[in-house]
């Protein structure tokens, strides 16, 4: 089970409150994670991700771990503590606006 | 009795302004989509209770929102449970994706950037949302990278008409300071092949065969910050408005200059006339009245707010040259909001109704053509976009 923590905006967008739990086959990667959460709730697709590209979005990060994972390799395997939900993903929107 | 129902665009959410036809007292719903800006709301005039808005974020992109009964309650069209042949669930109702496929499209090519370098086109968000006049699942979406889409499926899923951006003068299409926005949609309710367009900076299109070809539609324009200042692409459209029953006739309010076309946009001449200045970037006209035209003076490119700080509406009863200012109820010392291009509608009762809002938040009625105005509402957040529905 993996753990997400959305952005409040897309949180009330895809109607949650608090993590968002989900279940992922294989190999856990920023890619693998977001194909989930975008399936579980598809008013998100486009939203952290590009249409068409699937390249994350400027104003959004991804922290795991006390670690900005945002330029890795969106195939490349996250976090142990990540994968077994020990620790959530974060998507992070940038501070920005003063 | 006859109502009104006034949709409201924000810089943090859309409001929902209704009222009996004596435009006295509001209800105010909102704000919708809390945080979010929204650039445009419309109804369907086959459905007033079919409602489309658009609503972007600069950190999440663009949602499009649909509502069936009348502002209420609000779906994603595309975000739901809906699944494509394979099972995947569907979202696609912010899935703006410039047509480049051999069929139907139009290769991916540059716009001219800032500083006048070529820059890719780029998808950003929906300014503008333009129901049909028939049918409440159809709609078009004008966007920044300039482009015209069209949903029959009530917005679930958008298709380009890119023969708009195709027509081979991208490339000396320029950004204006909101970017590169087609913000401009009107159908004509006479040839449901005719559609007008306007871009800023390329200027305004038509098409006569539903959105397959476009023609530039800009002589008579002159900008003297290009360097052909009649140049046929490259003019700042800030907006062009049309009353129904005289479709031919088109008025414009250009970065400077107020415009007027009685050949469906082939020629326009000026009609700034007596204005105290001809910069500006809404401009509507009168609902039974075809010759009547209101627009809002903004001192200049430079300075967007009104002149001595008054705000002031600018009605002519002459399509243009001779113009008569209107004050009586709108603040007339230290005002220095501005009128947005999308922000002025009007209704359709018998004694018509005229409305705009400021980016300082007011949204104003005339119920009575402009005599005299009132506040409906004077603390929303920056106001974007403002339309009108009238109903029965």
């Amino acid at each position: 089970m993996i753990r997400v923590v959305l952005p409040y905006h897309l949180r009330r967008l895809a109607q949650v409150e608090g993590e968002v739990q989900l279940e992922v086959e294989g190999a856990v990667t920023q890619r693998s994670v977001l194909d989930a959460l975008e399936a579980r709730y598809p008013v998100l697709r486009g939203t952290i991700r590009e249409h068409g590209t699937f390249a994350r979005r400027p104003f959004l990060r991804f922290f795991a771990c006390e670690q900005d994972l945002s330029l890795e390799s969106p195939d490349a395997l996250l976090p142990e503590s990540v994968a077994t939900g020990k620790e959530p993903f974060l998507v992070i929107g940038a501070i920005a606006g003063g | 009795m006859s109502r009104v129902r006034v949709l409201v665009g924000t810089r943090k959410g859309a409001f929902i302004l209704e009222s009996d036809g004596k435009r006295e007292k509001w209800d105010v719903q909102g704000p919708h989509f809390t945080g979010w800006e929204v650039y445009h709301m419309k109804g369907s005039p086959a459905d007033p209770n079919r409602i489309y808005a658009s609503q972007t974020s600069g950190w999440f992109g663009q949602i499009i929102q649909r509502s069936s009964d009348g502002g209420k309650t609000w779906e994603t069209p595309g975000g739901g449970p809906s699944k494509s042949p394979q099972g995947w669930p569907m979202g696609e109702s912010n899935k703006f994706v410039y047509d480049t496929s051999t069929e139907t499209g139009k290769p991916l090519t540059t716009h001219q950037w800032y500083d006048g370098t070529q820059h890719p086109w780029e998808f950003k968000r929906v300014w503008h949302l333009e129901p049909s006049l028939k049918d409440p699942d159809t709609v078009y979406a004008g966007v920044e990278d300039a482009a015209i889409f069209r949903s029959t499926d009530g917005a679930h899923s958008w298709q380009e008409l890119a023969g708009l951006r195709g027509h081979g003068t991208g490339p000396k299409w320029q950004p204006g300071a909101g970017g590169l926005c087609l913000h401009t949609i009107i159908l004509d309710p006479s040839d449901p092949d005719r559609i007008y367009i306007a871009i800023s900076a390329a200027g305004a299109f038509r098409t006569d065969d539903g959105g397959k070809t476009w023609k530039p539609i800009n002589r008579g324009l002159k900008s003297q910050y290009i360097p052909d200042p009649n140049a046929e692409i490259g003019h700042c459209v800030h907006h062009i408005a049309m009353n129904s029953s005289r479709p031919g006739v088109l008025f414009m309010q250009k970065h400077w200059d107020v415009m007027r076309s009685d050949d469906a946009g082939d020629n326009w001449r000026e009609v700034s006339g007596n204005l105290p200045t001809d910069f500006g970037f809404c401009i509507d006209v009168h609902a039974h009245e075809p010759e009547t035209i209101y627009v809002v003076p903004i001192k200049s490119d430079s300075e967007h707010f009104p002149l001595d700080g008054k705000l002031r509406v600018y009605r002519s009863r002459k399509g243009g040259n001779e113009w008569e200012e209107l004050t009586k109820g709108l603040p007339q010392r230290d005002c220095y909001v501005n009128v947005l291009r999308d922000a002025m509608a009007v209704d359709s009762l018998d004694k018509c109704g005229v409305y705009f809002g400021t980016t300082g938040g007011q949204v104003y009625c005339s119920a009575d053509a402009g005599d005299t105005w009132a506040p409906i509402v004077e603390h929303l957040p920056p106001v974007l976009s403002v339309e009108v529905q009238t109903l029965s």
